[in-house]
């Protein structure tokens, strides 16, 4: 599902930042896996290529078969559009939309009829346990409410893959369990692809597979 | 790519422009005051301009006056300072040796007659003219007849009542023709009556004039064959100015006055008059589009720079946006949209209240029905105006929009 080989990212500046140097990983389909690392290893760069937001300068990726390289502003929106889901540590609702237009929105670009993308995001939310919540604006929800509601988002469009970036960070801990299980449970029930960024060893201790990132080089176990 | 159809789009731009209202509103206002002046000042403009230009209504525009002064150089052994008077015979003297001069009407003149019919009297001045005077000041007659060539061949004694005396005279109405009414101490048959308001006239104005004929006048008032100006116009494809010295040298020859005595033969050419009225009407535009495009393009400016805040403000949103899937040409696409929402929003009330204002002028200069002046602007105007905040909301909107597509997703983690 996803595969880099010999991915380099330099940060060009005054001082260039040799980021990434020569990632070898390979992800299966259906496998939950959780990248650690300390800050400054690589870990975001390495998230943030893997979510095509940025582009790498060497080597190849291939996400479910595609090659994902210098791509234009508008391919790679539609990838992202299509093929990954994003969960957030700070969530990323947009605030002054209700629950279920938050939800809505990625089939709203996608050019989904109105009442289809409506009652797609309907189902997503009941699925989360949120009908009663649709209609809620994220700041009048809880810090799991909104990482549910954003869980439901990442899943609307159906992507082969999850990218999740400290999705417990923001939440306490009760809460942080809730989301990991719900996390697992969509990972085993709809064998999707999971890819979970974190520093905290319970969450990576849940998953199937660590992968371990220092000074830009996947440690082998 | 966003469907245009989809009602969420137009939402999604209300919800924008709504959240802050009091903003929008406020940049709003910069645009609606730009159109509101823009198009009220055409407006405005365009009835200043009839208004000044009904005061030549009626008036040949190549036309000139020719009327008498005391000499001012010495000639033929008199003296300068010398009183003349400009007699019957230079009107055929004019007429034989100026042939580009096409009417020629001389005027006699009398103020302060007693005119009385019935138990109403009035006051007004008396006027001696032949029919060709109606070619010059073009009367508006509403009942009867101006002046014809039988009145002065029989010296008929007849005369045209200017409309405020008709309305002292006759307070209820009605067609004057046929009554008798006594100026000073003559009686006079009216014949018709000159509602013609033009405010350029030649002695006096014609709603406080009688019109009579020339021959009965120099009788009536024992002036001879005196006349006191005359009132021509010339041929077309010939100025006034170009034949000015020959009518004044014509005249001076008859009365033994120095050809190059200016003063003395006074020639009035009204081309210059007009001349000052179109260079005024010239200025009054140009001030016109320069201040209502100005301040219209200076509320776009505004509009242009608070979207540059709002989208700096909303680089996470728009980030987010981007990494579920929007591509930059529709986050172009909405702030683009926005902004000409705003801009035509502002602009459409800015341009109805506009109407709105130059009609209630209109109708406050509306008598009987009747518009005296327009100051409402063409539909064309108000059209060309709404295109105009089209085509002023996308400028507006394309920097900020530039700005948001540089927005990379990841800046709107990082602004976190």
């Amino acid at each position: 599902m996803i595969d880099l080989h010999n991915v380099h990212k330099t940060y060009r500046g005054a001082q260039p930042l040799h980021v990434l140097k020569g990632i070898e990983l390979h992800i299966d389909r259906g496998e939950l896996v959780s990248i650690m690392g300390a800050s400054g290893s690589g870990k975001s760069t390495l998230l943030n290529i893997l979510g095509i937001l940025d582009d790498y300068d060497e080597g190849e990726y291939h996400l479910d078969g595609t090659l994902i390289r210098h791509l234009s502003e508008t391919r790679a929106a539609h990838y992202r559009n299509h093929m990954i889901g994003f969960i957030f540590q700070s969530f990323n609702l947009i605030g002054f939309k209700t629950a279920v237009e938050n939800v809505e929105l990625p089939l709203f670009y996608q050019g989904v009829s109105r009442s289809r993308r409506h009652q797609l995001a309907m189902e997503g939310l009941e699925r989360m346990g949120l009908t009663d919540w649709a209609q809620h604006y994220p700041n009048e929800m809880s810090g799991g409410q909104r990482q549910r509601v954003a869980i439901a988002r990442a899943l609307i469009a159906k992507p082969s893959i999850i990218l999740a970036d400290e999705p417990t960070g923001a939440l306490d801990s009760k809460t942080g369990v809730e989301v990991m299980e719900l996390l697992k449970q969509l990972n085993h029930d709809d064998g999707i692809t999971m890819v979970i960024v974190t520093h905290d060893a319970s969450v990576a201790a849940q998953t199937n597979r660590v992968i371990r990132i220092k000074d830009g080089l996947i440690e082998q176990p | 790519m966003i469907k245009f159809i989809d009602i969420d789009t137009y939402h999604e731009l209300l919800d924008t422009l709504l959240r802050n209202k009091t903003r929008s509103l406020l940049t709003g206002f910069g645009v609606f005051w730009g159109v509101f002046m823009l198009i009220l000042l055409i407006g405005g403009g365009q009835g200043l301009k009839e208004m000044l230009s009904k005061n030549f209504e009626g008036f040949a525009t190549n036309s000139a006056m020719v009327w008498e002064q005391p000499t001012t150089l010495p000639y033929h052994g008199y003296k300068k300072g010398r009183t003349w008077h400009l007699v019957t015979n230079d009107v055929q003297r004019l007429r034989q040796q100026v042939p580009e001069l096409d009417v020629i009407s001389p005027i006699l003149s009398n103020w302060g007659s007693t005119i009385v019919h019935t138990d109403h009297r009035t006051t007004g001045s008396m006027k001696g003219v032949l029919p060709e005077y109606a070619r010059v000041e073009a009367p508006s007659i509403r009942y009867g007849r101006f002046i014809d060539n039988m009145d002065i061949a029989q010296r008929r004694k007849v005369c045209v009542i200017g409309e405020k005396i008709y309305k002292s005279l006759f307070p209820a109405g009605g067609d004057p023709s046929g009554q008798y009414i006594r100026i000073d101490s003559t009686y006079y048959t009216v014949v018709g009556v000159d509602v013609g308001t033009s405010n350029i006239n030649f002695n006096g104005g014609s709603e406080e004039t009688v019109s009579i004929p020339l021959s009965l006048m120099q009788q009536a008032y024992n002036a001879g064959d005196r006349i006191d100006m005359m009132a021509i116009t010339v041929k077309p494809g010939v100025t006034v100015s170009s034949i000015t010295p020959r009518i004044r040298q014509v005249v001076a020859r008859g009365h033994d006055i120095d050809p190059a005595d200016e003063s003395a033969v006074m020639v009035f050419n009204t081309e210059v008059l007009f001349g000052v009225m179109d260079n005024l009407f010239a200025g009054v535009d140009l001030l016109i589009w320069l201040v209502g495009i100005g301040t219209l393009l200076a509320g776009a400016i505004g509009v242009s720079n608070i979207m540059m805040v709002t989208v700096r403000e909303r680089t996470t949103e728009i980030g987010i946006r981007r990494a579920i899937g929007a591509t930059p040409r529709m986050i172009l696409t909405q702030i683009i949209s926005e902004s000409i929402l705003l801009t035509a929003v502002a602009g459409m009330s800015g341009i109805l209240l506009a109407v709105l204002t130059l009609q209630a002028l209109q109708l406050g200069s509306t008598t009987d029905g009747i518009v005296e002046t327009h100051y409402q602007v063409t539909f064309a105007t108000a059209i060309g105006a709404a295109l105009l905040l089209a085509v002023l909301g996308t400028l507006a909107g394309l920097a900020p929009a530039a700005r948001a597509m540089n927005i990379k997703p990841v800046d709107a983690m990082r602004d976190e």
